[in-house]
């Protein structure tokens, strides 16, 4: 459905795209990760056939989008990022415009705007001025514009940004149920999102590709977990911290430990890294032989997010200029 | 409706709904008023002339002011992006907004009507008044003006800032009005070559009731000319 190839583009002496390439199959939902200035909005754009790009090609089904620009933008819903719109229009006003820029027919016209102003909820507002509009009812009028004309494809530029935690979860489950029959393809900072609504992530830093795959996967990698654990003496009193320390770090399965939050007098808090072997039944059993009470066993998976700072982590040897 | 129409209709319905519009066009009937009504209660004459004698001055002006926010307010709030992805070529978009632009114009014209339509009703009885110049006046007017607001679409293009887009469209339409003014001190070729360039030059002559290819043709192309390089402004807004 989408193929981008070798994509690079520059501005004057930034380069924000270097060789990215990638394929989106029919149907797929895809999350875009990466920090500010890796390339998402870059790439968003050069689909959606906003900017040319300096180098490579993207190609929506078999087209080519600098080439058949008005076809391939036909295929496309686009959301750009801060969600530009006609502040003084009425939002019916403006969306019977989006309808007519779009070349919807004048007989499939009303309905097709009735079907996106049902689905973004803008029933209540389709007389307001865009400008009077909340910025979740902005966001919304935005989305209705997106699919107005019932598009294969849809480009979202961060479409929960700025928005507070209810309008958030109503935008993620349109998109969820949106994504069930449409290809789409969404930026976001917030990783719990992807996890969420994707159905596969693509990491770029940097302008390049540094990883692609089912969400799950990359936080279910071999890399093992942390496990935050709070103990203290069977007495209450009297623990000896570096003590307790070094008996977990002998604990077998455990790499390293940290210092993290007690709970009170009398308790210690430490975070254990572990590789692949679980260490939990030898931390008991350590844990009765030092005569302490474990008061808190928490094990957490290597999270999207400690994936996500592993991959983008800005490389110390040079500032990202051009090349 | 076809999409080019699409934007023309909803750019001429937002300059109607913007403030501007009515200072703009206030001014221009406020200054083309007095040109008219001078003429007639202070010179005690019933014509046309002064009126279109100082229309160009005017629509050097009332054009740029006209078209300053067409491109440039589209830059600044971000919605030039979602125009531009739109299913449409960008000289559709370019000409939507300057179809608008010319309907702006336009309006204020009609706005004038008034005027010629006094001095035939002021005629003496039994002579005939001749409609044909003032005909032929105003169809000059709107090819002054489109030539004109072709050049301040290119000025509203290359700026974000609208106060920039009208400054820079004022000095172009202005140096094409004024370049003839001194025709008489240089040496006949030149000044023949000068005075062809000049929108005034031309003007007068369709304002006479002369219908020549040559003053059509030179609006033409200069309409063309500004309309072509805002389409490249609006290519160069891709890179």
């Amino acid at each position: 459905m989408i193929r981008i190839e070798g994509l690079s583009k520059s501005f004057g002496t930034t380069q924000a795209l270097r060789g990215l390439s990638f394929e989106v199959s029919k149907g797929q939902v895809v999350g875009f990760l990466g920090p500010n200035g890796a390339g998402k909005s870059t790439t968003m754009k050069i689909l959606a056939g906003f900017l040319v790009p300096t180098s490579g090609h993207a190609y929506v089904g078999e087209r080519d989008v600098g080439v058949d620009t008005v076809a391939t933008r036909r295929m496309i819903g686009y959301l750009p990022e801060n969600n530009p719109l006609y502040e003084e229009m009425m939002v019916v006003d403006f969306l019977a415009f989006i309808a007519e820029v779009r070349q919807v027919p004048a007989d499939l016209r009303a309905e097709r705007i009735r079907v996106a102003v049902d689905r973004c909820g803008l029933k209540s507002v389709l007389g307001k001025d865009i400008g009077q509009l909340s910025k979740g009812f902005r966001q919304r009028v935005g989305l209705a514009q997106a699919i107005l004309h019932d598009p294969e494809i849809l480009i979202l530029d961060e479409p929960t940004s700025g928005l507070d935690p209810n309008q958030i979860a109503e935008i993620r489950g349109l998109i969820k149920e949106l994504g069930r029959e449409k290809t789409v393809i969404l930026s976001t900072h917030i990783l719990s999102e992807v996890q969420s609504t994707c159905s596969r992530v693509l990491i770029i830093n940097d302008g390049k590709l540094v990883a692609d795959d089912a969400p799950e996967r990359l936080t279910l990698g071999a890399e093992g977990g942390v496990i935050t654990v709070v103990v203290g003496t069977r007495l209450g009193v009297g623990l000896d911290e570096a003590k307790v320390r070094q008996a977990l770090a002998g604990v077998a399965g455990v790499t390293s430990v940290e210092s993290a939050d007690a709970e009170g007098p009398g308790t210690a808090g430490f975070k254990l890294r572990y590789g692949r072997d679980d260490p939990r039944r030898e931390l008991f059993e350590a844990a009765v032989k030092n005569e302490l009470v474990l008061l808190e066993v928490r094990r957490q998976h290597v999270s999207l997010e400690e994936t996500f700072r592993k991959l983008t982590a800005t490389d110390p040897s040079g500032p990202r200029a051009a090349a | 409706m076809n999409p080019t129409l699409a934007i023309a209709k909803r750019e001429f319905r937002t300059f109607f709904s913007s403030p501007i519009a009515y200072i703009v066009l206030g001014g221009f009937l406020l200054v083309a008023g007095w040109l008219y009504f001078g003429t007639l209660f202070l010179a005690g004459q019933a014509s046309m002339r002064a009126f279109f004698a100082i229309a160009p001055v005017l629509f050097v002006v009332f054009a740029p002011a006209v078209t300053m926010r067409s491109i440039a307010e589209e830059r600044k709030s971000g919605t030039l992006e979602l125009l531009l992805t739109m299913p449409l070529k960008d000289w559709e978009v370019v000409t939507g907004k300057f179809l608008a632009a010319l309907g702006m114009v336009a309006v204020g014209l009609v706005w004038t009507l008034p005027y010629p339509f006094t001095v035939a009703s002021l005629t003496a009885p039994g002579v005939a008044f001749d409609w044909g110049p003032v005909a032929a006046g105003y169809l000059g007017l709107l090819l002054m003006a489109s030539s004109f607001l072709a050049m301040g679409l290119w000025a509203s293009a290359m700026s974000r800032n609208q106060i920039v887009g009208f400054i820079v469209g004022l000095l172009l339409c202005f140096s094409f009005y004024f370049v003839d003014k001194f025709a008489i001190l240089l040496p006949e070729s030149i000044g023949q070559a000068v005075e062809y360039l000049s929108v005034d030059f031309h003007f007068e002559n369709i304002a006479r009731g002369v219908l020549d290819t040559r003053d059509l043709l030179f609006y033409g192309s200069l309409t063309a000319a500004g309309l072509v390089l805002t389409t490249r402004s609006l290519a160069a807004a891709r890179q």
